[in-house]
């Protein structure tokens, strides 16, 4: 039995509607209870017990990053469960939805299974998020109820978008059966052939072709139709790193007409433009690639104003001899799990005065809730002993070389980030240490 | 209120970026806008000399130093009038390119890069089908590089030796350029601009030195935000308009290699865009005629405008070797007479 005490810190829990300093109790993998500090009953007796000071420190949920890459199976070079899994664990994440664009593709329960062994060494919790049609080819829907119960909590075919409005209707309907979430990667590649970066005066100048905002903000609009003539309060539309304005004013319409629809945005979309590319870095190249300025102050008020559900990262690792080639040729992505926490701190709370709680449920509760994710994303009591301890006041350097991922393809290298992971906790386990 | 305004009103700094460690070496010629108004001087000025300079003397400037050219694409002007160039000056020289090469069995442009660098080349002149692959050859290999054309970016010695042209007919006698050299003269690019490295690397030059750049051409191949490139750039879709207006008329070659699915009727093309010896009588009896080759006779313009005694186009072809001497022997010195010529 492992039993974890965390002492005096600011408990900032937005799901259970805490904001105070509390003592908290974990047991195995269970809240058992919260009380003010020096007040916990339930410690009596409990030996070996792992005591954490969290004296000036904030204690919060456990983060949750809906959409990241971990690129096993088969691209082990890249990233593997294991180290994707520390690099979370180090940037105060204690589950990842790993996206199933891997070799093969995710689109079995055997692979879901797989992903979760034991024998991935994997840090924190892995939710495998499996591939909505056979391959990702965009033909045949796979057996959502097998995937579902293997342990798959939503479909999608990401970076590879559902084009046929036949497929994507029957890929709706199948997973609302099941209470399974689709989420859409929104681009319509028939637009975007040849492009490697947003179309605009930047991809003018750079001599590069561009993929036009409505090449995301059709697929959007069309997928919202769709659910629409669905009729089925079951179905559950989810669109992926949101890039453009667009886009965000379709789902906060749907939402309007009181559709299922949640979205979640990246940091580096909030953060970046299409300018940032300078001489061809192609650690500034993903997709949905960089937009406008225009398209960045969009997310940052989609953010601000609650259209936003989730910051997800889109931890997107490559080897660095990937990156190290011409811009067109550059696989797209870039890594987020370390940088997250830091630059949503640092921007979100410190520049944009979001207020913490709200920067934190963006990152946890509000994740979970879009997945269905049931004991994550809140400390309330009977919850995941799932935390984050952290220093909020602290500013650090990141450094992409001194990262757990094994991929250090990050535009971020070198930044300033604010708030300073101390501990992380998944399932009752310290599963990260960071001495002050 | 609109989303944007409230979002700009809050206090947002994300980091600027640091300044573009680009170019790494001071010899490297990667865009049109590296070159300063004083580097611009030094270079005209050092073609006209290095070509009026005794054969027999000049090939001992850079004698048995080491330049290779790196050809990702064809090309004849360009690869033979570097080379040409490199030799007058007493260089090495040879040639890679990706037909008869490793690359071929998929050796990547750094590892090329370096093993061009291990076999003794001190400078690199790049010709590539991707555009930026200057700028990464340059950081892997951090040899001078000298852009020979980036996919549909920047070619900037084109630029150079179209002005050297057009100041030979615009300005003749004038050797030291600035700001107000070519104020007044207005210059009309027509054709493909979209994918020309061509029109991006002059959008960027003439103007600084007070030239007007018209762009003409169809919306396919000439988007509105073309005028976004900078200052002293307009769009005048009437070709004929243009013509009237215009002391200097480049025209572009339709680049079939790049146009990537697009479709276009060359008939109606022809009809609203092609230079003929009509519309340049009629139009434009005083302007001179560019093209940075290959021309197709009978499509961007006819044969007897090629030939005619407008045409600047083989002049533009000699003043390649002039330019590229220039920048050639600028990337072999740069550096030993203190920073950047």
């Amino acid at each position: 039995m492992s039993t974890v005490v965390i002492r005096n810190g600011h408990l900032v829990d937005p799901g259970a509607g805490v904001d105070a300093v509390k003592d908290i109790l974990f047991k195995d993998n269970r809240v058992v209870e919260i009380a003010a500090p020096g007040k916990l009953k339930l410690l009596n007796g409990a030996t070996d017990v792992k005591s954490l000071d969290a004296t000036g420190l904030i204690v919060a949920p456990g983060l949750i990053d809906i959409h990241v890459h971990l690129r096993e199976p088969g691209q082990g070079y890249k990233e593997t469960i294991a180290s994707g899994t520390a690099a979370a664990a180090a940037g105060g994440f204690t589950a990842v939805a790993a996206m199933p664009n891997t070799t093969p593709v995710n689109d079995s329960a055997e692979i879901t299974r797989w992903m979760q062994a034991s024998e991935r060494g994997a840090h924190v919790r892995v939710f495998p998020i499996a591939a909505a049609t056979r391959g990702s080819k965009g033909e045949n829907i796979n057996d959502y109820a097998a995937l579902k119960a293997a342990g798959a909590v939503a479909v999608t075919d990401d970076g590879h978008p559902i084009l046929k409005d036949s497929v994507m209707r029957e890929t709706l309907a199948a997973a609302a059966r099941v209470g399974l979430s689709v989420i859409q990667h929104a681009e319509d590649t028939r637009l975007t052939q040849g492009a490697s970066m947003n179309a605009g005066p930047m991809a003018f100048k750079l001599g590069l072709r561009g993929m036009s905002t409505e090449a995301e903000s059709g697929i959007v609009e069309r997928d919202i139709r769709l659910i629409t003539e669905l009729r089925d309060a079951r179905a559950h539309l989810h669109v992926a790193h949101t890039s453009t304005a667009a886009a965000i004013a379709a789902v906060r319409q749907a939402r309007r007409n009181g559709l299922r629809v949640t979205c979640e945005v990246a940091p580096h979309h909030f953060l970046l433009t299409d300018e940032h590319i300078g001489c061809y870095n192609t650690n500034f190249k993903m997709n949905p690639p960089l937009r406008s300025a225009a398209d960045r102050d969009a997310m940052i008020e989609a953010i601000l104003d609650g259209v936003v559900d989730a910051i997800a990262t889109d931890h997107a690792p490559h080897a660095m001899h990937e990156k190290e080639v011409e811009f067109e040729k550059a696989p797209n992505g870039i890594t987020g799990l370390e940088t997250a926490l830091g630059l949503c701190i640092r921007y979100l709370h410190g520049d944009l005065k979001m207020p913490l709680g709200r920067v934190l449920s963006l990152l946890s509760a509000q994740p979970a809730a879009v997945l269905g994710l049931k004991g994550r994303g809140t400390l309330a009591v009977g919850s995941c002993a799932d935390a984050v301890i952290f220093d909020p006041k602290a500013e650090w350097i990141y450094r992409a070389t001194e990262g757990k991922s094994k991929a250090k393809n990050t535009p971020f290298d070198g930044w300033t980030m604010q708030g300073k992971v101390r501990w992380t906790i998944c399932e009752g386990h310290v599963v990260y240490t960071n001495p002050a | 209120m609109s989303p944007t305004a409230s979002a700009a009103r809050r206090p947002f700094h994300p980091p600027q970026l640091a300044p573009s460690p680009f170019p790494y070496h001071p010899g490297s010629l990667l865009s049109i806008q590296d070159l300063t108004l004083e580097s611009l001087n030094h270079i005209l000025t050092r073609a006209t000399a290095l070509t009026n300079q005794d054969p027999l003397k000049r090939d001992r400037i850079l004698a048995k130093r080491r330049v290779a050219l790196l050809f990702y694409e064809s090309s004849t002007r360009t690869r033979t009038s570097f080379e040409l160039a490199a030799k007058a000056l007493g260089c090495d020289t040879t040639l890679v390119s990706s037909l008869s090469s490793s690359i071929e069995k998929g050796e990547s442009l750094k590892d090329t890069g370096l093993t061009i660098r291990a076999l003794g080349a001190e400078a690199i002149i790049l010709r590539h089908n991707s555009s930026g692959a200057p700028w990464l050859l340059e950081e892997c290999t951090r040899l001078p590089v000298l852009n020979a054309g980036d996919g549909m970016h920047e070619h900037p010695t084109q630029a150079l030796l179209d002005l050297r042209t057009i100041l030979a007919h615009v300005r003749p006698g004038v050797t030291e350029v600035n700001a107000d050299t070519l104020a007044g003269v207005t210059v009309t690019i027509t054709g493909d601009i979209l994918h020309s490295r061509v029109a991006r690397s002059n959008m960027l030059l003439l103007p600084r030195l007070g030239a007007h750049v018209l762009l003409c051409g169809p919306k396919e191949l000439l988007p509105e935000l073309a005028i976004s490139e900078g200052p002293g750039v307009s769009i005048e879709r009437d070709f004929e308009a243009a013509l009237r207006k215009s002391r200097v008329v480049m025209m572009l070659r339709i680049q079939g290699e790049r146009l990537a699915g697009l479709q276009l009727d060359l008939e109606e093309y022809k009809a609203n865009y092609q230079l003929t010896g009509d519309r340049l009588r009629k139009l434009a009896p005083q302007a001179i005629v560019m093209h940075p080759g290959p021309i197709i006779r009978g499509l961007e313009l006819t044969a007897g405008v090629a030939d005619g005694a407008q045409s600047t186009i083989l002049e533009q072809v000699s003043n390649g070797v002039a330019i590229r001497m220039a920048v050639v022997e600028r990337a072999l010195t740069a550096g030993m007479n203190g920073g950047r010529a």
